[in-house]
C-alpha cells in the first residue's frame, strides 16, 4: 500500500507499539530545569548526550550582553546558568551567552546542519515543528516528556491523523510564505489543525526556498498541528550539503532521503486544497494567529460571526486591541516594528526587509527592532552589509534571540502600543502586557515602518 | 504521581473558546526552575485586572481548544497548584492534553453541550475507570486512551514504565537505525 512520508517517518522509528526514537533533542532553558532535576532526584542519566544539542535564546538579552554572568535579570540569569551546568553535568554540548553558535533553537539545529531529512526532532517548545521543512518528524513537548526523552532517548506518543494541504499555482508579486500560512490558518482555525500531521505540497511549497518552508511549518502548531512538513528535495539537500553537521557520505543520505516522499496514491485522513495564486498580504487584527484577514480589508465586525462563541472571542478582541469594526487595515498607525523570532529571522527574512528599507527612514513615531535569529545570521548579515542598512533607515540592530516575540527578555512592548511583528502568536500581552500585536511579513514589517502604518506592498514603492 | 480514580466536587466554569497557554501563566513566570508554586499567578493578568474570577475547585470546565500555544507545561502546573484536578472541554490543544495526563490533571473531552451541562450543574463526580462523568442533568461518557488510564489510576512513573523496555531500545539502536543522525558531541 502507498505510504505518506508521515507513515515512513513514523515507522521507521517505533521501537514498540506507541514508543517513538528520537534522533535529536534541541534543548533550552527555560523547559529544561525541572526535567534535570527530575533525573538528579531519580538517579537517572542522558541516555544519548551525543543525540542532544542546547542553546539559550527564551531569556537572554539582546543588547550585547556578552556573558551569562552578566545577565542583569537575576531570575533569567539563573535560569542560563542552570542550562549551562546542567548541560556540563550531564555532557551535552550547549551553546550559551557568548558562543558564535547561539541563538534560537529553531534557526541554530537547520543551521549547524543537525536538522536532516528522515529524523525525529522534539523540543520542549511548541515551535519545533520547524524543523519538519527537511522532512522531518519534528514536534513541540512538555518538561515531562523532555525528561522522559533524556533519560530514554524515546517518546511514548499516539499516532496523529494526516493531513495534506495542497497549494496549486504560485505566489504572487509581494506575497511570501508567511501570508501563505497566515492565510491557511485564517482559513482552517486555530483549532483545525489538532491531532494531525500536517504535510504541505503542491507547486507553490515545491518553489520555496528553505526558510520560506521553515516559516510556513514553524507556525503549523498555530493551527493546532502536532506537526508540520515538506517533503526533501534539491533544495533541502543543498541546504544540507557543507554544514557542519552534514553527512559524511553525503550521496548515501541523499538516496535514502530521495525515498521519504509520500507515494502517489497514499491516502491521508484529510486533504485540503488552497489556490497560492489567489492569495494575498495578510495582517491578523485580533488576538489569535487565526484572526487574520487581506491587507485590502477592513477589521471585521462581530456582529457578522455566526458561532456566539467566536463572536464573543472577536468582540474581546476588538476590545484588548482597540479596534473599531471596518476600520481599513491600511489606516492602522503603529508604535513598534519588530523584525525575528523563529518565523522570520533567518538571512533571508532579513535581505527581504533590508531590500525595502534600503536608502529610507522609518516613520518618526515608529521604534524598529531587528533581531537576527542565530549569531551566525547576525554575523552573515553584517558581512553583507544589512546592518548598515537597518540603522540607516533607523532600526535597532541587535544580539540573537527570542527578544520581543514573547517578552521574556527585557524587550517588551509598553501597555497600549501596537506593533507590526514578524512572529508567530499575537496572544494578549504576549510581547508585553497590554501590547497589541499584528503579525505580518517581514517585507510588510519594513514597509509598514517606513509609512507608520500598514501599506499594502504589492502596490507600494 | 499520586494515582487518582474519582474526582468529585464543585464546578468552575470560564466559558471562553482558544485560551492559549499564555494567558494560563504568563512568560514572566517562566523564569523559575521549580516546579512547584505556580498557582497563585494563575491567569494572572485576566485574575488581577477583575476580568475573571475563579474559585479553586476540584473541576474547571472551558472552552473549545483549550490550552493552544505554547507548551509549556507551567500552564498544567500551575492548574493543579491552584486547586484543580480535572479540566472539562470540547477539544484540548494537543500538547496541552498530553501534558496534563503527564501531570495527573485529568483533561476531559465532552462535547459542547454535555460541558455546559456540567457548567450548570455546578457539581461532578468523574470515574476515570468508568470513563464517566455524572452530574445532575445525566452520566455522560469520555474517553481516555488505556496506557494513560493505567498510568493515572495506579499513579506510575511513565520513565519508568518505559525503562523496562530498554532492552527493545537497545536493540532498536543497535539496529543501524539510530546511527544515521548527526552527533552533536562531535561539532
Amino acid at each position: 500500500m502507498p505510504r505518506t512520508m508521515f507513515d515512513k517517518l513514523w515507522e521507521a522509528h517505533e521501537v514498540s507499539g506507541g514508543l517513538l526514537y528520537i534522533d535529536l533533542h534541541l534543548v533550552h532553558e527555560v523547559t529544561s530545569p525541572q526535567a534535570f532535576d527530575g533525573l538528579r532526584l531519580a538517579g537517572r542519566g542522558v541516555r544519548r548526550p551525543d543525540k542532544t544539542i542546547a542553546t539559550a535564546d527564551h531569556n537572554v538579552p539582546t543588547d550585547g550582553t556578552k556573558a551569562t554572568r552578566l545577565i542583569a535579570d537575576r531570575l533569567s540569569r539563573i535560569q542560563v546558568e542552570t542550562l549551562e551546568r546542567n548541560c556540563e553535568e550531564f555532557g551535552i554540548p550547549v551553546y550559551s551567552l557568548g558562543s558564535d553558535r547561539q541563538g534560537i533553537v529553531h534557526v541554530i539545529g537547520p543551521e549547524l546542519g543537525v536538522t536532516q531529512p528522515g529524523m525525529t526532532i522534539v523540543c520542549g517548545d511548541s515551535h519545533t515543528s520547524t524543523h519538519g521543512a527537511f522532512g522531518a518528524l519534528a514536534f513541540g513537548i512538555g518538561t515531562s516528556e523532555v525528561e522522559h526523552v533524556l533519560a530514554t532517548q524515546c517518546l511514548v506518543q499516539k499516532r496523529p491523523k494526516t493531513m495534506r494541504i495542497s497549494y496549486a499555482g504560485e505566489l504572487g508579486a509581494g506575497v511570501t510564505p508567511k501570508d501563505l500560512i497566515l492565510a491557511t490558518i485564517g482559513r482552517l482555525g486555530t483549532g483545525g489543525m489538532v491531532g494531525h500531521a500536517v504535510e504541505y505540497a503542491g507547486s507553490a511549497v515545491e518553489s520555496l526556498s528553505m526558510p520560506g518552508r521553515m516559516t510556513v511549518c514553524n507556525m503549523t502548531i498555530e493551527a493546532g498541528g502536532r506537526a508540520g512538513m515538506i517533503a526533501p528535495d534539491e533544495t533541502t539537500f543543498e541546504w544540507v550539503r557543507g554544514r557542519a553537521a552534514a553527512p559524511a557520505d553525503f550521496d548515501a543520505a541523499v538516496e535514502r532521503w530521495r525515498r521519504l516522499p509520500t507515494e502517489p496514491g497514499a491516502g491521508f485522513d484529510t486533504e485540503v486544497e488552497v489556490d497560492a495564486a489567489s492569495l494575498s498580504p495578510m495582517v491578523t487584527w485580533g488576538t489569535t494567529p487565526g484572526m487574520v484577514v487581506e491587507v485590502t480589508d477592513s477589521v471585521p465586525d462581530p456582529a457578522a460571526i455566526e458561532s456566539p462563541a467566536d463572536r464573543e472571542s472577536a468582540e474581546r478582541a476588538l476590545a484588548y486591541m482597540a479596534l473599531e469594526p471596518g476600520t481599513p487595515i491600511v489606516d492602522l498607525t503603529l508604535d513598534c516594528v519588530f523584525i525575528g523570532s523563529c518565523a522570520n529571522s533567518r538571512v533571508e527574512d532579513l535581505r527581504e526587509a533590508a531590500a525595502v528599507l534600503d536608502g529610507r527612514r522609518v516613520a518618526g513615531s515608529v521604534r524598529g527592532m531587528v533581531v537576527p535569529g542565530s549569531q551566525k545570521v547576525k554575523a552573515t548579515a553584517e558581512a553583507e552589509g544589512l546592518d548598515e542598512v537597518f540603522r540607516a533607515a533607523g532600526f535597532e540592530w541587535r544580539e540573537a534571540g527570542c527578544s520581543m516575540c514573547l517578552g521574556m527578555n527585557p524587550d517588551i512592548l509598553a501597555e497600549g502600543e501596537r506593533c507590526a511583528s514578524t512572529s508567530n502568536r499575537n496572544f494578549e500581552g504576549r510581547q508585553g502586557k497590554g501590547g497589541r500585536t499584528h503579525l505580518v511579513s517581514p517585507r510588510m514589517a519594513a514597509a509598514a515602518a517606513i509609512e507608520g502604518h500598514f501599506v499594502d506592498i504589492r502596490d507600494w514603492s | 504521581m499520586r494515582p487518582i480514580d474519582v474526582i468529585e466536587g464543585k464546578v468552575s466554569v470560564l466559558d471562553r473558546a482558544d485560551v492559549d497557554t499564555d494567558q494560563i501563566i504568563p512568560k514572566q513566570f517562566l523564569k523559575r526552575v521549580e516546579r512547584t508554586g505556580f498557582g497563585e499567578f494563575l491567569f494572572y493578568d485576566w485574575i488581577r485586572s477583575g476580568e475573571i474570577e475563579l474559585e479553586p475547585n476540584p473541576i474547571l470546565v472551558v472552552g473549545r481548544n483549550f490550552g493552544c500555544g505554547s507548551s509549556r507545561e507551567h500552564a498544567p502546573w500551575a492548574l493543579e497548584d491552584f486547586g484543580f484536578e480535572a479540566i472539562v472541554a470540547p477539544s484540548f490543544a494537543d500538547i496541552f492534553y498530553v501534558n496534563c495526563t503527564k501531570v495527573g490533571l485529568l483533561p476531559v473531552i465532552l462535547d459542547a453541550e454535555h460541558c455546559r451541562a456540567v457548567a450548570e450543574a455546578g457539581e461532578a463526580r468523574i470515574d476515570i475507570d468508568d470513563e464517566t462523568v455524572t452530574c445532575a442533568a445525566g452520566v455522560f461518557e469520555f474517553e481516555v486512551e488505556p496506557g494513560v488510564k493505567h498510568r493515572l489510576l495506579n499513579g506510575l512513573d511513565e520513565i519508568g514504565i518505559t525503562l523496562e523496555s530498554v532492552a527493545a531500545i537497545d536493540a532498536f539502536e543497535q539496529s543501524g537505525g539510530a546511527d544515521r543522525g548527526p552527533v552533536t558531541t562531535a561539532l
